[in-house]
């Protein structure tokens, strides 16, 4: 197998909120109050291969976004290396470390909160190809039209401001700026939730084309397993910052492993299912300031066992070779 | 079947300063005891502003300028404010997307579910707590007692919908306006809300409107289906025959940019264009500059017609494909 192209070892990501001064005289005093630390992310392994799109899915607070943006550059982990390239990205210095940091870019959800308002188009997507020597000051209104064609919009509209277009052409323009400094890995934050069904579509379509034409290798996360089952060929599974199971996505959906995948796919609502019941397995995603002990699964899951309060099962494969972290896939190899 | 709620040639214009938003612009439709009909729509379609002309909660700019609304049998189309309060929370109920649009921040759960109940009943304080208790219960949240002394900050976001669907429950209400209510909602939560709606319609004999974009979730929950766009109703019929063997090239469209494990990895169907301008409407379909099948007679507003058991609005129903789920 070749080199992947991004590869993350025992990452992990804490936020620790601290104790102001106020705090701190209170916790003198005996009050019962300590910093608290979130494990967001919880010591991750992940390799991209060149040209495959990864899928990552979870529900909120599971931390797939944050493992997006540690992935990307936006946050520093605490815990953990990157590779990119075959090369651990916390050692390059100089312009290998700007090629790495501007090889891997990202998409965000919210088209409204990603651009700035006071910059024209053109300015948006390019700033940063001049500023990094990508084109000169010259080429650079030519090049700009041809990034906007090529993600599907008009150039003569390079001159209004992101408030004069709608949410699906302001992702667009989010796409073009992050194309813009020709990156090889795109990391898409829920890059599609917020458009409209119709306007979805033309979106998806747009990422597969890019992909084709540019070689792109994909980060794409999202909660919509339905769109991630239709642009994925890898899918990995997060809850409470951990990845549960990880497979191709033809054997996550025919044939989910891990209880929270199967109940995330039992009960993912589906066109062709007409007056179902539906029947959730039961409660919340625990607080990731106090997650549960063992499997953090094991207070929703309907199989656990004693074992699964106590142990915490690791990424690992299993059952006819599949990845996951569940004690009862494990032991059935046995 | 009786007809709790019977909908016809509703208008609700908003008057605004750019022009008149004609963001409900001729909608029937008939919703039947123990029924579920969905209401699908992109954003803008006028789904929402048709759930909230129901309930006469249409505030200035907007007026309800045409049409008739009767709610088991009665006329409740601008009828006066005495009137539809006696409805509101009563006989019929909504579920918004963000339930905190339904619970009030700086009062306890307990407080405000009696109150709903004390609104519109002449029971004992006691009655009115028990019943609350029970609501919850039913609702599937633990330990309701505690629950009912909780402000709504103390709750998820998951239980706050249940909070507020067992609220809308309450005085078992002969209809339930539903307005995206598991938009804002992770799959496993989405999940546990419809189930509960469900058993509660199923046990109750309620009616239900559920508004949505998503179509996936009214496949699997709704008996009827109205698809919207651009203030009016395009096609509407029984869900099998929508989804299976939609007419409408809207519709089409809208089933075909769904992505469905038979067709990964292909491109997805896309509908050419954007949502349109509803200050800006084009004359005759509002569909027409979007539509793969336009023709010359579309210049004129379609008329709904019954095609195939079902309401129409177009001039060229697309009958050529079956859809591949």
């Amino acid at each position: 197998m070749t080199e992947p192209l991004v590869e993350i070892r025992g990452v992990s990501k804490r936020f620790t909120k601290r104790l102001d001064v106020a705090g701190k005289i209170a916790q003198r005093l005996g009050a019962n109050i300590r910093e608290e630390t979130v494990h967001a992310v919880d010591n991750v392994n992940l390799s991209i291969q060149k040209g495959e799109v990864l899928g990552l899915v979870g529900e909120s607070g599971c931390g797939k976004s944050t493992l997006g943006r540690v992935v990307a550059g936006i946050h520093p982990a605490s815990d953990g290396q990157m590779f990119y390239g075959g090369k651990d990205v916390a050692t390059l210095n100089g312009t290998d470390k700007r090629a790495a940091t501007l090889a891997i870019q990202m998409i965000f959800q919210d088209p409204f909160a990603s651009l700035n308002p006071r910059m024209r188009v053109e300015d948006i997507i390019g700033e940063a190809p001049r500023m990094h020597g990508i084109v000169s000051k010259a080429e650079s209104a030519e090049y700009v039209d041809d990034v906007m064609r090529k993600v599907g919009l008009d150039p003569s509209l390079k001159r209004r401001y992101a408030h004069q277009f709608s949410g699906g052409q302001r992702q667009r323009i989010g796409i073009a700026r992050a194309l813009a400094v020709k990156p090889k890995f795109l990391v898409c934050d829920e890059a599609i939730a917020a458009l409209d069904v119709s306007i979805q579509a033309q979106v998806i379509n747009l990422f597969m084309d890019l992909r084709e034409e540019l070689g792109l290798t994909y980060l794409f996360i999202s909660h919509d397993l339905s769109v991630v089952e239709h642009i994925a060929d890898r899918v990995a599974i997060m809850y409470l910052g951990r990845i549960v199971e990880s497979a191709s996505t033809e054997e996550i959906f025919s044939d989910p492993r891990h209880p929270y995948t199967k109940a995330l796919l039992a009960e993912a609502p589906r066109l062709d299912q007409r007056r179902r019941d539906f029947a959730p397995i039961e409660g919340e995603i625990p607080s990731p300031l106090d997650p549960p002990s063992g499997c953090t699964f094991h207070p929703r899951c309907p199989v656990a066992t004693a074992e699964c309060r106590t142990t915490v099962p690791e990424l690992k494969a299993g059952r006819g070779g599949r990845e996951t972290a569940c004690l009862l896939e494990h032991a059935e190899t046995v | 079947m009786t007809e709790v709620l019977e909908v016809s040639g509703l208008k609700t214009h908003f008057f605004t300063h750019a022009g008149v938003v004609k963001a409900v612009d001729g909608v029937d439709f008939t919703v039947s005891k123990g029924e579920v009909m969905g209401l699908v729509g992109e954003s803008g379609s006028g789904k929402s502003i048709t759930g909230f002309s129901i309930l006469g909660l249409i505030e200035p700019p907007g007026r309800i300028v045409d049409g008739s609304i009767r709610f088991n049998g009665d006329e409740i189309a601008n009828a006066p404010e005495e009137r539809l309060k006696t409805l509101r929370g009563n006989r019929i109920s909504m579920i918004f997307q963000d339930p905190m649009m339904t619970l009030n921040p700086v009062l306890r759960v307990d407080t405000q579910m009696i109150e709903a109940i004390l609104a519109h009943e002449n029971v004992s304080r006691q009655t009115a707590w028990e019943r609350s208790r029970d609501a919850l219960g039913l609702v599937g949240i633990p330990s309701p007692e505690e629950r009912l002394q909780a402000y709504p900050h103390q709750l998820s976001g998951g239980m706050r919908q249940r909070v507020a669907i067992a609220t809308a429950f309450l005085n078992q209400p002969d209809l339930i306006i539903a307005d995206e209510p598991t938009t804002a909602l992770d799959v496993t939560i989405q999940a546990q809300i419809i189930h509960e709606a469900q058993k509660l319609t199923k046990r109750t004999g309620t009616a239900m409107i559920w508004i949505t974009h998503d179509l996936a979730v009214v496949a699997g929950l709704a008996d009827r289906i109205s698809v919207m766009y651009a203030g009016r109703i395009v096609e509407q019929g029984g869900i099998d025959d929508v989804i299976d063997r939609p007419l409408h090239p809207y519709t089409v469209g809208l089933l075909g940019s769904v992505p469905t494990a038979n067709r990964r990895g292909q491109r997805l169907f896309q509908i050419e264009g954007m949502t349109p301008n509803m200050l800006a409407l084009p004359e005759g379909c509002a569909f027409g500059p979007r539509c793969q099948a336009l023709t010359a007679a579309c210049s004129k507003r379609p008329p709904i017609k019954d095609v195939d058991g079902r309401s129409l609005r177009c001039f060229n129903p697309q009958r050529t494909k079956e859809t591949t789920l």
